[in-house]
């Protein structure tokens, strides 16, 4: 780890035509457009180098316009590795969806490789007839090491209120705890879908067990959130496919 | 702006308060089923890991009833903390049970007004803030409040489910103590800040293990 930290903040926004007036790719945040499936456009952020390190403060900002449908993935699973700095490192993702605007955001995993420190912040702020898909995936450690630590935020407001507000710590660096019989548990693997959907208003979704390690409810708003864990990636990422198939239809 | 007595206090945190607490196992049972609860040590995993998740967000919003921010941000950002439906439920259904005990301990106009505005009851440590305040405590002790019952239902409830020994149960708390004492104090640094800066703190196996106990025909806890 040969490199000083950085700092950088890629931009998005996508209008209701189809067009990406602003396409900004910020140090190792790469932001391309992609073949979409219609009707959505889509934006692919490819990992230029290694990042987060310690110290680093990475951040995206996306903008979804009135009625804009962006569909936005990732190429490679985000590795949180340890730096020449001691201070934990930052992720800050800021989003806002418009009326009538549509976001499907599915990144790959962030894995926490053992020595590392990460802060992973998500804040969105939805207006009252916005859609949203949201998927967070956390991986404790690379196959067979522990992990470093990790501590993601989500928060939700959609119009002006609170939707949904969760904060997960894990290793070394996390409160006591962490890893017990009500916290993880010993799974390496957890994850959040998230489904925004305003028609749930007069629909709710009910609650439906997704055998012993996932659960889709229905939040306080109209939303579902698929609660998961698993021993490993790709087990997480197999129930939030089935849940994303069963909830999301957009 | 703490008025109350120390007693008051421990009034409002015995486990004999009328206020239902004791039909709940805070993820307890659900835990004990799945095997990840069978001696003393997991117990004290499980309850350290609960004090430092719901328990300091409990704790948040407790310290911030009993600094007077508003109920209806507090009980919007409860739900907003709260994603799994049963575990809303239980708290606005002890909510409502803690009321009914507090304003006839410490009749009080705010929390005849909370009662009004939330006759299907408010989350439950919102309630549990406003009693505080009632009862002449301040943030802290409300939040003290909070964080002793995130452990000590749980310890209560694995005696009875498991054998376990009482006098190890105890002693659980006992070693936990200097965790509460730290949970309650950020919560209340927290709640000074306003509504936007509370904890959320959040455990995915009691969301998720919530939902499976509500589904159980036959459980010893209601929660």
């Amino acid at each position: 780890m040969d490199r000083v930290s950085l700092r950088a903040t890629a931009r998005i926004a996508a209008d209701a035509d189809g067009g990406l007036p602003l396409l900004v790719s910020d140090g190792p945040l790469a932001l391309r457009r992609t073949r979409a499936p219609e009707p959505y456009t889509r934006v692919t952020v490819v990992g230029a180098m290694s990042a987060p390190l310690g110290g680093d403060r990475l951040a995206i900002e996306t903008s979804v316009r009135a009625g804009a449908r962006l569909l936005v993935d990732s190429a490679a699973a985000t590795l949180a590795l340890p730096g020449r700095s001691a201070d934990p490192a930052a992720y800050d993702v800021r989003i806002d969806v418009a009326d009538d605007g549509v976001l499907r955001w599915l990144p790959e995993q962030v894995v926490s490789v053992d020595g590392s420190h990460l802060r992973a912040r998500t804040t969105v702020e939805l207006a009252p007839t916005a859609r949203l898909v949201l998927r967070e995936e956390q991986v404790l450690g690379r196959h067979g090491e522990p992990p470093g630590t990790l501590t993601t935020r989500l928060t939700v407001r959609r119009a002006g209120r609170p939707l949904l507000d969760q904060e997960l710590s894990s290793g070394p660096g996390a409160p006591g705890g962490w890893d017990g019989g009500a916290v993880l548990g010993g799974h390496r693997a957890t994850g959040q879908l998230l489904v925004v959907e305003p028609a749930f208003a007069e629909k709710p979704v009910e609650t439906r067990l997704l055998g012993e390690h996932a659960v889709i409810a229905p939040l306080a708003g109209p939303a579902a959130l698929v609660t998961a864990v698993a021993p490993d990636a790709l087990a997480l990422r197999r129930l939030l496919d089935t849940a994303l198939a069963a909830l999301a239809p957009f | 702006m703490r008025t109350g007595t120390r007693s008051a206090l421990l009034v409002l945190a015995d486990g004999r308060f009328p206020a239902g607490g004791h039909a709940h196992s805070g993820g307890a049972e659900a835990a004990v089923k799945a095997g990840r609860i069978k001696d003393a040590d997991d117990l004290e995993a499980f309850c350290r890991g609960r004090l430092h998740t719901t328990g300091l967000t409990s704790a948040g919003l407790a310290a911030g009833a009993a600094h007077g921010l508003d109920p209806h941000a507090l009980d919007a950002a409860a739900d907003a903390r709260t994603p799994s439906p049963a575990l809303r439920a239980a708290a606005r259904r002890l909510g409502r049970q803690l009321m009914r005990a507090a304003r006839a301990a410490w009749p009080d106009p705010g929390l005849d007004a909370l009662a009004a505005a939330f006759p299907r009851g408010a989350h439950q440590p919102v309630v549990l803030g406003a009693a505080a305040r009632a009862a002449g405590l301040g943030p802290e002790d409300a939040a003290h409040c909070a964080a002793y019952e995130t452990v000590g239902g749980p310890a209560t409830a694995v005696v009875r489910l498991l054998g376990l020994d009482p006098y190890r149960a105890t002693a659980v708390l006992a070693r936990l103590a200097p965790d509460m004492d730290r949970v309650a104090e950020r919560a209340a640094a927290a709640a000074g800040e306003g509504v936007d800066a509370l904890p959320a703190a959040s455990a995915p196996l009691l969301d998720l293990t919530a939902e499976q106990h509500a589904t159980w025909p036959v459980r010893l806890f209601a929660s």
